[in-house]
């Protein structure tokens, strides 16, 4: 289980002297300091977990977020950075025993540069915002995370976040062409820029996904990317999962690389087409949303082969989308399919997991027998392209045991990704929330390699501690580790 | 040759050689070493490790050992309409994977389709430690644990000894045409970045001898329909241009003058550098022959907002200049936490200690 214990009740010694010293270097609006206002700060888009921040700073500049870094590693305080705070897997849950770091405030778009095709912005503005500023030029940032409205680019690049576009575009990782960090104690540091790459190893992929571990992003340069000629959307509906499954890899064995290539299963339909009424088949067990996008040419001519393979691969039923507002409302059932499934259950939990596409018919089956030996439903909705499983599960918070209950099913599932060649996390990043399962995912050897990366950018370990590694001890408690070779890793440690 | 797995017995000597403190050389088929100065120690060949061991044309992922030639993979993949989508260089007959990652030099399509870091999707390798250590998978999307197999392209075997490696490959378009136009630099490199701010199938773009160069990639009619709207002269055997200038056999590189590489935001003006220029990757890889100083190209670089790097001399190896100090320090920390005996690829150093060449731009420290 994941619990949050609360650490401490007591005012931590720091407590008084970091306020007094905050209080000097920003405005009296940037620092929280009483239970009420920092409320809304005590959890991100994993609502589940909840912790009230020791305190919180919400820095106006670079200059500011400076000050704060280094008056809290001069009084060792813990760290924690937020972005919009829309992460899914408790990455910007706060410390009682530290400060919460807001980059909110940092919101400024500083530089659209057409002819470069980059956009130069502060971490906290928001996806969306990047594409809307850069839309006269005739260009967009291409990862698309279902939270675009809302979720910002500074926890864009320090989750890696993915979207439906990913398998032709990529990830952030692929978009992103340099960024300014602060280190733990406040120096500034600029890596990559407006151009290709960097001399000497690779630090901006290593910062990619790094999950607010090894420093704070206070800038961000992307790539903008010219928008398609033309975007068009299939809706083929099949009365069989694996048969949708089967053409999924048809179309890739084409040599066609759709736009999006996604898959719902049945109650993910019914859900979204009960929410959003995009039109969607309700009967059918599954449907795939293939779009093509490109020059008008690229598109009219895959349209036609992705059609006849969807037709072979015995899909029941194939519409094109008639307009842009048939497009849009087809995608809305997709990028709602959350929030949908949300409304057939009081609480609902979001997985992660990745599999190699071909272990997609066995995934969801042994997905639909732990559902019911669980009592909790499932609804699945998938990246079928780039095998990026998303299974909701239904629950009740307000009912004893099924918080836990619905976790453990969780777990299972993220370790069956693991089981047949995948990931516990393609996209929303291990936070707090899959800290175990990291120790099915991953070696002794290989944890010890990220600890010491870790120690690298943050000697005292004062960025997001806690987060994303899990340490040894913690392994060896939670009690399903790696097991390679039949020998079970840390014999040297007690078991609980 | 056949397949073969030796991932135990490397792992085995480095650690040995981690236990000794001795140095080791990393060494593929030696095609590249004029990217990086010769290390110290005696040579670990890893050719012999060798073989693909995974391939999934419908899953667009390709599994293989450090030492499988570059040529196997490449035809391998032909035979199912696929390919590198970094269009590496092999700057020699036998280049090896491992050597193409641990340089991670990537070719023409670099712009458009992504860089050899781009399509590594997990790793296998041998830390400094002798620790055999796997990160990422054979998956497009894996956002568990730090990104430390993209960490290991282009860190010239620096980090840890690459064993086997996993990469997204691309269906091979199905039609790539080559345009040339009469043109001087200034205003191709106008052409060259409005165009790549345009929805046209372009695949590669360069400026050579007063000639600007696209290509076009994509379905036929795509492709048709770009070449219309362009305009230009078609070039017969386009694919032999990009090979050449992929792998230096192009023209512009016979010149016995050192050869500089920058790079700079793409659409950087001219830089006012004497000698001869030829701008790939839509103006964002720029190489230069020039008697300048390394101090009047650096700058140079720098003031563009980019860097410079020696690629290659006649008699003598390629350097990186170092960046920054603080990014400086955190790489040689970077390096002591993978490689803490520093035994792979150290630095040759003179006779006081000093270390009088470095790999991937970062200078090592000594236990």
């Amino acid at each position: 289980m994941n619990n949050v214990a609360p650490l401490s009740t007591d005012r931590p010694a720091w407590r008084d002297p970091l306020v007094r010293a905050l209080r000097a270097v920003l405005p009296p609006t940037s620092l929280l300091t009483e239970a009420e206002d920092m409320r809304p700060y005590e959890c991100d888009g994993l609502s589940a977990y909840r912790r009230l921040p020791g305190l919180v700073a919400l820095p106006e500049n670079i200059e500011q977020a400076q000050q704060v870094l280094r008056r809290c590693a001069g009084l060792k305080v813990p760290v924690v950075t937020r972005g919009a705070g829309t992460g899914l897997s408790g990455g910007a849950l706060p410390l009682e025993n530290g400060l919460l770091l807001s980059l909110a405030k940092l919101n400024r778009t500083l530089e659209i540069d057409p002819l470069n095709r980059t956009a130069t912005v502060q971490p906290g503005v928001r996806n969306l915002a990047i594409s809307e500023a850069a839309a006269a030029h005739g260009l967009y940032y291409a990862p698309d995370p279902s939270s675009q409205i809302a979720c910002s680019i500074g926890g864009n690049v320090a989750e890696n976040a993915g979207g439906v576009h990913c398998l032709k575009y990529g990830l952030t990782v692929h978009n992103v062409l340099g960024i300014k960090f602060l280190t733990f104690d406040g120096e500034l540091v600029t890596l990559g820029g407006k151009l290709l790459d960097s001399p000497g190893y690779d630090l901006l992929a290593l910062f990619t996904g790094s999950e607010g571990m090894l420093g704070v992003i206070v800038e961000v340069t992307v790539k903008l990317l010219p928008k398609p000629e033309r975007a068009q959307v299939l809706l083929a509906s099949y009365d069989d999962l694996e048969k949708a499954g089967a053409a999924v890899a048809a179309i890739i064995a084409a040599g066609i690389i759709p736009g999006g290539l996604e898959m719902m299963d049945n109650l993910a339909i019914r859900a979204a087409e009960d929410y959003v009424h995009a039109g969607y088949p309700v009967d059918a067990a599954a449907i795939l949303l293939c779009e093509l996008d490109g020059t008008n040419e690229e598109v009219s001519e895959s349209l036609m082969r992705a059609r006849e393979l969807l037709l072979a691969s015995g899909a029941t039923d194939i519409r094109t989308a008639r307009d842009e507002a048939e497009r849009l409302r087809f995608w809305a059932g997709r990028k709602n399919a959350f929030p949908a499934v949300g409304r057939l259950a009081p609480d609902y939990y979001c997985m992660d997991g990745t599999i190699p596409r071909k272990r997609l018919p066995e995934v969801l089956r042994r997905i639909a027998e732990m559902s019911r030996d669980f009592g909790l439903q499932v609804a699945n909705v998938f990246h079928a392209g780039d095998g990026n499983l998303h299974p909701l599960i239904l629950y009740d918070a307000n009912k004893p045991g099924e918080l836990e209950r619905t976790e453990e099913l969780g777990g299972r599932i993220l370790e069956l990704c693991v089981q047949v060649g995948g990931t516990i996390t393609g996209e929303h990043g291990v936070g707090v929330e899959k800290i175990n399962q990291m120790c099915v995912q991953f070696r002794p050897a290989e944890l010890e390699q990220f600890h010491a990366v870790k120690r690298v950018f943050d000697p005292q370990e004062l960025l997001n501690p806690g987060k994303a590694v899990p340490t040894l001890h913690r392994c060896a408690e939670f009690g399903r580790m790696h097991v390679h070779g039949g020998q079970l890793p840390f014999p040297e440690l007690e078991r609980f | 040759m056949s397949a073969a797995d030796f991932s135990v017995e490397l792992g085995e000597q480095v650690h040995a050689a981690y236990a000794a403190g001795t140095p080791l050389s990393l060494r593929g088929h030696g095609t590249k070493q004029f990217c990086a100065p010769a290390a110290e120690g005696a040579a670990l060949d890893t050719t012999a490790h060798r073989g693909i061991v995974t391939y999934e044309p419908t899953e667009l992922v390709l599994t293989a050992r450090a030492g499988t030639p570059l040529a196997d993979i490449e035809a391998a993949l032909a035979a199912n309409q696929q390919m590198l989508g970094f269009e590496p260089p092999h700057f020699g007959a036998g280049a090896t994977l491992g050597g193409t990652l641990a340089c991670g030099l990537s070719g023409p399509r670099r712009p458009y389709a992504g860089a050899a870091r781009d399509f590594v999707l997990g790793m296998q390798i041998v830390n400094g430690k002798g620790e055999i250590l796997r990160f990422g998978g054979q998956v497009m999307k894996n956002v568990a644990g730090y990104d430390l197999s993209r960490l290991m392209v282009g860190s010239h075997g620096t980090l840890g000894l690459i064993l086997e490696a996993s990469f997204k490959v691309l269906p091979k378009p199905p039609q790539e045409t080559t345009l040339r136009f009469e043109m001087p630099a200034d205003e191709a490199i106008h052409k060259m970045n409005v165009w790549a701010g345009q929805p046209l199938p372009v695949s590669a773009i360069c400026h050579a001898a007063d000639t600007l160069y696209v290509r076009l990639s994509g379905a036929g009619t795509a492709v048709r329909a770009a070449r219309l709207k362009l305009g230009g002269d078609m070039v017969d055997q386009g694919d032999d241009f990009w090979r050449a200038l992929r792998e230096h056999d192009h023209a512009f590189f016979r010149n016995d003058a050192p050869l500089w590489r920058l790079s700079v935001p793409s659409a950087t003006p001219m830089l006012g550098l004497s000698g001869t220029w030829l701008l790939d990757w839509g103006g964002a890889q720029r190489w230069l022959h020039t008697s300048a100083s390394a101090a009047e190209v650096a700058r140079a670089a720098q003031q563009a907002g980019g860097h410079a790097q020696l690629f290659r001399q006649r008699y003598q190896v390629g350097t990186s200049y170092p960046p920054e100090s603080t990014i400086a320090q955190l790489q040689q920390r970077l390096k002591q936490a993978f490689d803490p005996g520093a035994i792979l690829n150290r630095s040759p150093r003179d006779a006081a200690g000093q270390v009088t060449a470095t790999r991937a731009g970062v200078a090592q420290v000594l236990r």
